[in-house]
């Protein structure tokens, strides 16, 4: 098994219903969507196989319904999965026993859900303690660590504090503190912003930027909002009523979808945001005018310099070198790219 | 003929279908054989049995069969050494254990250590800090009010028969609690074990008390632990049931990060489930607590001292004032208890920084509390016993109060009490005792089939015909009779109240304040006016039964009405309805089915209340219960109290599935 993969799913299903298991060997593995309707099953992951690379954030995306917590949950075998397999480090989530799942999750896994699940009896403190006081880690040791950690998400000076008492991105703020508490591995985040104001919302995607900026985990990130994938994901996977339509990088996802779902789904997405100056440029110009900008430039932070401006841009790549040129019509052509389709 | 067929084809006959049917049988079925003076069969439930024994009514002997079986109980040693009545009685000395202890505090002392009870002075000084720890000063002055009531007008020991109230309720309700809580966790964790529970729990909790009443007589005796092993058989189901409901409730995310923080399965359930329930798990202490308030009565009549015993005595010998005294202060210890356990149930950890004391301030105010009472009782005889010259007693007052009251009112009291029994209730009486139980037995299973139910159906069908076969049919009948008596004076008073009320937010928080004052009241004592203004007949059970089980009517109308969409009424305004459009249009219609669930809850209310009441001498189902528990006759208390459990059930199932229906084809649940 290759290192560098953290975790691999292959071929998960998961299906509710009277008695998924004999239906889906009945059917081979692979009922189609006809028969799971038929027979009153209600798919919510079919058939999915992804890998998650250690040290990379893998943003799964969908809309609600679509079999996206699901997965994660598969993940962390929190739901039995009907079929298929997880691999966690190279070993068999499926087949490990209640004790070493225990294990497994008590020093390598940690979650940040949607509704924050905070303990609501218990202090910031004593929530953030909470997984290393069932590890029966003695009281100072846990709390001098829960306090680290407590810093670290900028909380210092609310330890005392009950979960009411604070607001929702604080309170999300105390999901995360206690989801690092134990030092994990691997960090699973379940819509972890979908609650907050998005004012909130763009600050804690900062925040946890900056969180992974300095632990560099292995991170599965569940989203709905595909603004919040592109700007925090390495690789995004779409589903779409439990099937992985699409793994790739937020450009690829967009410069080459796979099916007309993610076309579609990817439309509205501010393009400015993702694509640079090369991929927009024109090819031909490569005269050096007065001003330049950089070849992996952001199409978001030149397009109103390039707007305001008479004359064209060149475009330099690392060696200086011109490698072609941007001007008023490339630009527009590039935010409005989805006019070009029809 | 056009409009017969129409009328005959639409809603006419859905709604009336069963009603007809009954009402043709009632005319088909002839009221007497022609040969003998015995009804008929089909009428009234023959008198013999399947065998041909002659010395039950009904046709299945139902109470030989139980009697039977508490016999092999108490004789038969099915555990080897010992018989299930030697296990029984063996627990109940465990529990007296725990009596000696509680008694011993409040109202004996120790005398083997010559120390005397609990000084007053603390009992009262505690509930006031106790009080205002779980929510403040109001808490604390209705705490203080309380007791201090209680040790001023205890003239005529009310005071001690308090304690021993207490002391008895002490152990009752902690026990109580403990088993509804495991119960509850274990069918939480093993779904067989739920299925078997649920229905239990719905029968415990429909039988009526006396007739289990009678069971404790027979396998563990008389006295304080009998009336506190009986009390704890009444209490535990509500805390299984919330306990339940709690543990079922709590969010999926806290389960999951639960597991994910990798808790053990024991760690999960005391580190995470149970704290994350505790407010639905207060309440059912809350609830435990206050029925073991309202068994302190019905506990007094296997023997158990307190002031549930000397209110007995009182309302048997017609002493009012006396029973009244005594009644206030049951019923301020009820409105005490209930409050300081609600108090507790919605107490939220609060953060406190600081020094020692700062952070725990009350624990230090208890602390100086008992140093100083101690130094006062120490110094002051005063403080430890308090002197009997100084205690009051009004019964003598009240007493003149309650004659002249009634001797003004005697003449119009007299009037209406005649008037209802001559135009209201013995027609009714009539009516339902000339149902012929086929017909009843038709009727309700055409009901259940009409909402849809096949299953539903048989079980109530089932239900009847138990009734009809254990031989007390008349007398459920007249049971039966006084119910929906009850039930329609409810629904006269209960439902233009709760209109009333749902009107402005200023009113519905009064009427339902009321509501749980009453509430709370151990229902004993609603048989005190009853018999002040009405003396002793069917008009004064019934105006108990009214009190009683009005305010679920009350509570649920004004609920639906008031969870009717702001945006539905606002649409109705709009589109121009007037105030009384929008209530008979809107409204009315959209609270209907909570109105139904509050009618069933009134049911469920009378036919406890009908019970009590027999008390008073009624000659339904209730008198043969009180027959049985003078005779000890358990198997007959036994199937007596599931003829009435029945009745309730079988209401409930319907009632409860009409209720549902209608709120599935309104969209309000799927």
């Amino acid at each position: 098994m290759d290192d560098q993969i953290k975790i691999s799913c292959s071929n998960i299903w998961k299906l509710y219903g009277e008695n998924p298991e004999k239906f889906l060997k009945e059917n081979n593995n692979n009922p189609s969507t006809e028969q799971l309707k038929s027979n009153k099953y209600i798919p919510a992951v079919r058939d999915a196989s992804i890998d998650v690379k250690t040290g990379e954030i893998l943003v799964i995306m969908g809309l609600s319904g679509s079999g996206k917590s699901t997965l994660l949950r598969c993940m962390s075998k929190l739901i039995q999965p009907t079929d298929g397999q997880v691999f966690f480090e190279g070993k068999d989530l499926l087949k490990a026993s209640d004790k070493e799942l225990i294990e497994i999750r008590r020093h390598k896994m940690g979650m940040v859900f949607q509704h924050f699940a905070l303990l609501p009896h218990r202090t910031v403190l004593q929530n953030v303690a909470f997984p290393l006081e069932v590890q029966g880690i003695e009281p100072i040791k846990r709390e001098n660590r829960a306090k680290e950690v407590i810093k670290l998400v900028g909380l210092e000076g609310r330890e005392k504090y009950y979960p009411r008492e604070l607001s929702g991105g604080q309170q999300q703020r105390v999901g995360l503190a206690r989801s690092l508490a134990v030092e994990p591995d691997v960090w699973f985040l379940d819509e972890p912003f979908s609650a907050l104001d998005p004012l909130i919302r763009k600050e804690m995607q900062n925040e946890f930027l900056r969180l992974q900026n300095m632990l560099k985990k292995t991170i599965v990130f569940i989203t709905h909002d595909f603004d919040e994938a592109i700007r925090l994901a390495d690789r995004i996977a779409i589903m779409y009523e439990g099937l992985i339509v699409q793994v790739g990088t937020p450009e690829e996802l967009i410069t080459k979808p796979a099916t007309d779902y993610v076309a579609e789904f990817t439309k509205d997405i501010p393009r400015s945001k993702l694509l640079n100056a090369e991929s927009v440029m024109n090819n031909e110009d490569k005269k050096l005018y007065d001003n330049t900008v950089n070849f992996k430039e952001k199409i978001e932070k030149i397009a109103s310099k390039v707007l305001k401006s008479e004359g064209s841009y060149s475009v330099i790549d690392e060696n200086k070198k011109v490698i072609g040129s941007l001007s008023k019509k490339e630009i527009i052509k590039a935010l409005f790219a989805e006019d070009k389709n029809e | 003929m056009n409009k017969i067929k129409t009328i005959f084809k639409g809603k006419f006959l859905f709604i009336f279908g069963p009603f007809f049917l009954l009402w043709l049988l009632r005319y088909i079925i002839p009221n007497y054989t022609i040969s003998s003076k015995t009804p008929h069969w089909a009428y009234i439930p023959p008198k013999s049995c399947l065998g041909g024994c002659g010395s039950i009514d009904g046709f299945i002997p139902f109470v030989d069969w139980t009697n039977a079986l508490i016999q092999f109980l108490r004789k038969y040693e099915i555990f080897g050494f010992f018989t299930f009545r030697d296990f029984t009685r063996g627990i109940a000395n465990y529990v007296d254990k725990f009596l000696d202890f509680t008694e011993a505090v409040l109202h004996k002392g120790f005398p083997s250590y010559e120390i005397g009870p609990l000084p007053w002075i603390f009992i009262i000084t505690l509930t006031v800090i106790l009080g205002f720890y779980l929510r403040g000063w109001r808490l604390a002055l209705l705490g203080g009010t309380c007791f201090a009531y209680l040790i001023l007008f205890s003239k005529r020991g009310i005071w001690e028969l308090s304690m021993k109230s207490l002391a008895a309720i002490s152990v009752s309700a902690p026990l109580a609690a403990l088993i509804g809580l495991c119960l509850g966790i274990l069918a939480v964790k093993r779904k067989r074990f739920a299925n078997f529970l649920w229905p239990m729990l719905n029968i415990l909790q429909s039988l009526p008390h006396f007739s289990y009443l009678i069971l404790v007589v027979i396998f563990v005796g008389i006295g304080t632990k009998a009336g506190v092993i009986a009390t704890v058989i009444f209490a535990f189901p509500p805390m299984a049931r919330l306990t339940i409901l709690g543990l079922q409730n709590i969010s999926q995310e806290i389960k999951e990060a639960g597991v994910m923080a990798g808790c053990s399965k024991w760690q999960m359930l005391f580190k995470v489930e149970i704290p994350a329930a505790r407010s639905p798990i207060m309440l059912g202490i809350n609830q435990v607590i206050m029925q073991c308030l309202a068994m302190i009565v019905i506990a007094a009549f296997i023997g158990q001292p307190g002031l549930g015993h000397d209110l007995l005595i009182r309302l048997q010998g017609l002493r009012l004032g006396e029973a009244f005294e005594i009644g206030v202060a049951v019923v301020l210890i009820a409105i005490t208890l209930d409050r300081y356990s609600q108090a507790l149930a919605l107490k939220e950890p609060e953060r406190r920084e600081g020094n020692f004391v700062k952070r725990n301030p009350y624990l230090c105010a208890t602390f100086f509390a008992i140093i100083i009472c101690s130094i006062l009782v120490f110094l002051f005889p005063f403080f430890n016993e308090y002197p009997k010259e100084l205690t009051v007693s009004a019964s003598v007052y009240l007493d003149n109060a309650i004659k002249s009251f009634t001797r003004s009112l005697f003449v119009p009291l007299g009037i209406f009490r005649d008037w209802m029994l001559i135009y209201f209730l013995m027609p009714l009486k009539a009516v339902f005792q000339s149902m012929p139980w086929t017909g009843v037995i038709l009727f309700v299973g055409a009901i259940g089939w009409k909402l849809g139910k096949m299953r539903l159906a048989l079980t109530v069908m089932l239900f009847v015909f138990f009734i009809a076969s254990s031989g007390y049919w008349v007398r459920a009948m007249i049971t039966l009779y006084m119910v929906f008596a009850s039930l329609v004076i409810c629904a006269l008073i209960g439902i233009p109240l709760g209109i009333w009320a749902s009107k402005k937010e200023s009113r519905t928080k009064l009427v339902l304040n009321i509501c749980d004052i009453f509430q709370t009241f151990p229902s004993f004592i609603y048989l005190l006016p009853a018999i002040m203004l009405f003396q002793i007949s069917d008009v004064s059970a019934i105006f108990a039964i009214v009190i009683y089980s009005s305010i679920p009517m009350i509570r649920y109308t004004v609920f639906g009405l008031r969870n009717v969409p702001q945006q539905i009424i606002e649409a109705s305004i709009t589109s121009g309805c007037t105030e009384r459009q929008l209530l008979w249009k809107v409204k009315m219609p959209l609270a209907f089915p909570e109105i139904i669930l509050g009618a069933n809850q009134t049911l469920m209310f009378a036919l406890f209340m009908v019970m009590i009441a027999g008390f008073i001498g009624t000659v339904d189902l209730s008198q043969e219960i009180f027959r049985a528990l003078s005779f000890s006759d358990g198997g007959k208390g036994l199937i007596i109290g599931l003829c009435v459990a029945f009745i309730g059930l079988t209401a409930d199932r319907l009632l409860v599935e009409w209720s549902n229906q209608m709120k599935k084809k309104l969209g309000f649940i799927n």
